[in-house]
């Protein structure tokens, strides 16, 4: 199996060597072709704004919204969760609108006010996973489809899901647990024919 | 009780991580900063004077005034760095009570303090520091830097001392690699090194933490090339804001970072992006006005 990675900026090598150690090749995906047969595709953590702007002159939208509708599997962590929410506090930059939640950036803080804090996560077991938190956006609005699956003590949802979508506050690719990847991975549909 | 940790060395690090595969811009105003984030920067470099302003002006380089760098903090959404003199420790502690996101200790400013850098553990602002081979940026990561970048000449537009450097880090952790361990003990020792950070950059073959290319990027080719000979990302000085269309060249040389490896669109965002930077050739250049050897 081939996951894509998007490679436009950020920390994509990161998430490409967690897949690795799970058995899995992450592809670097930088042009709208790379995406094809692809079935699940992760957005790294990066700046937003950087994403967003090559998102849109490299055509980088239609396709992976597209993939969204086929109910392929994305994941966004961090600026990745701006980019696949539904509205974000400011205008700047453009989400891709395709999970049901509102974000706002850098909602946390500035650098100095980045964190590390343990967290339960639902699904992965009783062993606490270990968020880093890095200029980290904050969902203010969870949609009715939207599982949140962790939060912080004080009920702030830090990871959510709706259907094949996965989005993280935090860098599970900088800790060595792969437990949420592996996650990932089981959210991805084996059966798609690649002519699809 | 869940432990809450700030300013940690995994917060600092992986802070510089998500910036890879982007280009930082060296801003003066809060209007050029603008411009930067428009353009697709990662984070912009808050200066009073750009390198090569620096360098035509000749004295003392000190760090910005906070309202300067407070005024570009409220305008832009993406990080914010600043320069401190190097070994200027109050400096920093003046960024860090700012809330920047990151502080370079920079040899583009007049040194403060020709022996000693900051001690950067005591921080909870990361910080990246400048290098010309291998020693010097493990030298600066055992002091605590959570980033490195090569020095390059900077304000410059002569991208010949940042490939030279590269070239050096990337040289001396090859030969790491086939080092014998005998060897390696000697290495450690002449590059006034710890044998275990030497021994954990062989391992990973490549530097411990994220590693920019800076100093005389001044166009989109120039960019490219320091990423094909293995930067993380760019610092780019005074080639934005110096050359004719600075928000077209500054948006070429983002494309150039990501795209690094395709030389067609290499070609397409080199088109028609007006005047570069003069510059000046290093080489023209008397051993007194370079900036890269002012620390070791």
């Amino acid at each position: 199996m081939e996951v894509g990675v998007l490679a436009l900026q950020g920390d994509f090598a990161e998430h490409i060597a967690v897949l690795k150690r799970l058995g899995v090749t992450g592809r670097e995906i930088r042009l709208p072709e790379q995406l094809e047969n692809i079935n699940g595709l992760i957005i790294p953590g990066g700046e937003s704004t950087t994403l967003s702007r090559l998102m849109s002159i490299y055509s980088m939208r239609e396709p992976i919204e597209q993939m969204s509708r086929q109910g392929k599997a994305i994941w966004g962590t961090c600026a990745g969760m701006i980019m696949v929410a539904q509205e974000i506090t400011e205008e700047d930059p453009v989400p891709l609108k395709l999970m049901d939640i509102g974000v706002l950036r850098n909602g946390f803080g500035r650098q100095v006010d980045s964190f590390e804090q343990d967290l339960q996560v639902i699904d992965l077991g009783p062993a606490p996973f270990h968020g880093v938190f890095i200029r980290a956006p904050v969902i203010t609005r969870v949609g009715r489809e939207v599982k949140v699956m962790a939060t912080l003590p004080d009920g702030q949802p830090v990871a959510v899901r709706q259907g094949n979508l996965l989005a993280t506050s935090f860098h599970p690719e900088l800790t060595a647990d792969n437990r949420l990847h592996q996650y990932f991975l089981d959210l991805i549909p084996q059966e798609s024919s690649p002519s699809a | 009780m869940v432990d809450v940790l700030t300013g940690t060395d995994t917060v600092k690090a992986g802070h510089a991580q998500m910036l890879k595969g982007g280009v930082i811009m060296d801003v003066v105003t809060a209007e050029q900063a603008r411009i930067a984030e428009e353009a697709g920067a990662v984070a912009v470099m808050a200066l009073e004077r750009v390198p090569a302003d620096i360098r035509a002006d000749g004295g003392v380089a000190r760090m910005t005034d906070p309202s300067i760098i407070c005024a570009i903090m409220d305008t832009v959404s993406i990080p914010v760095m600043a320069k401190v003199r190097i070994g200027h420790f109050v400096e920093a502690q003046i960024l860090e009570s700012l809330g920047v996101d990151y502080i370079d200790e920079s040899e583009v400013l007049t040194p403060a303090d020709e022996v000693h850098h900051v001690w950067k553990h005591d921080f909870k602002v990361p910080f990246v520091c400048g290098c010309r081979d291998l020693g010097e940026a493990l030298r600066r990561i055992s002091e605590g830097a959570a980033m490195i970048r090569t020095k390059g000449e900077a304000g410059t537009g002569d991208v010949v001392e940042a490939v030279r450097h590269m070239r050096a880090v990337q040289d001396n952790i090859r030969k790491l690699q086939t080092m014998p361990d005998d060897e390696l003990v000697v290495e450690a020792r002449d590059l006034g090194v710890s044998l275990d950070l030497l021994t954990q950059t062989r391992e990973l073959g490549r530097l411990p933490t994220v590693n920019f290319a800076a100093g005389g990027v001044a166009t989109p080719a120039d960019a490219a090339l320091m990423m094909q000979l293995g930067a993380d990302g760019v610092f780019v000085g005074s080639g934005v804001f110096k050359s004719g269309d600075p928000a077209e060249r500054g948006y070429a040389i983002v494309q150039a970072v990501t795209h690094y490896k395709d030389p067609k669109i290499l070609a397409e965002v080199s088109k028609g992006l007006g005047e570069a930077m003069v510059g000046i050739s290093t080489r023209s250049l008397p051993a007194e006005q370079l900036m890269a050897p002012r620390s070791i």
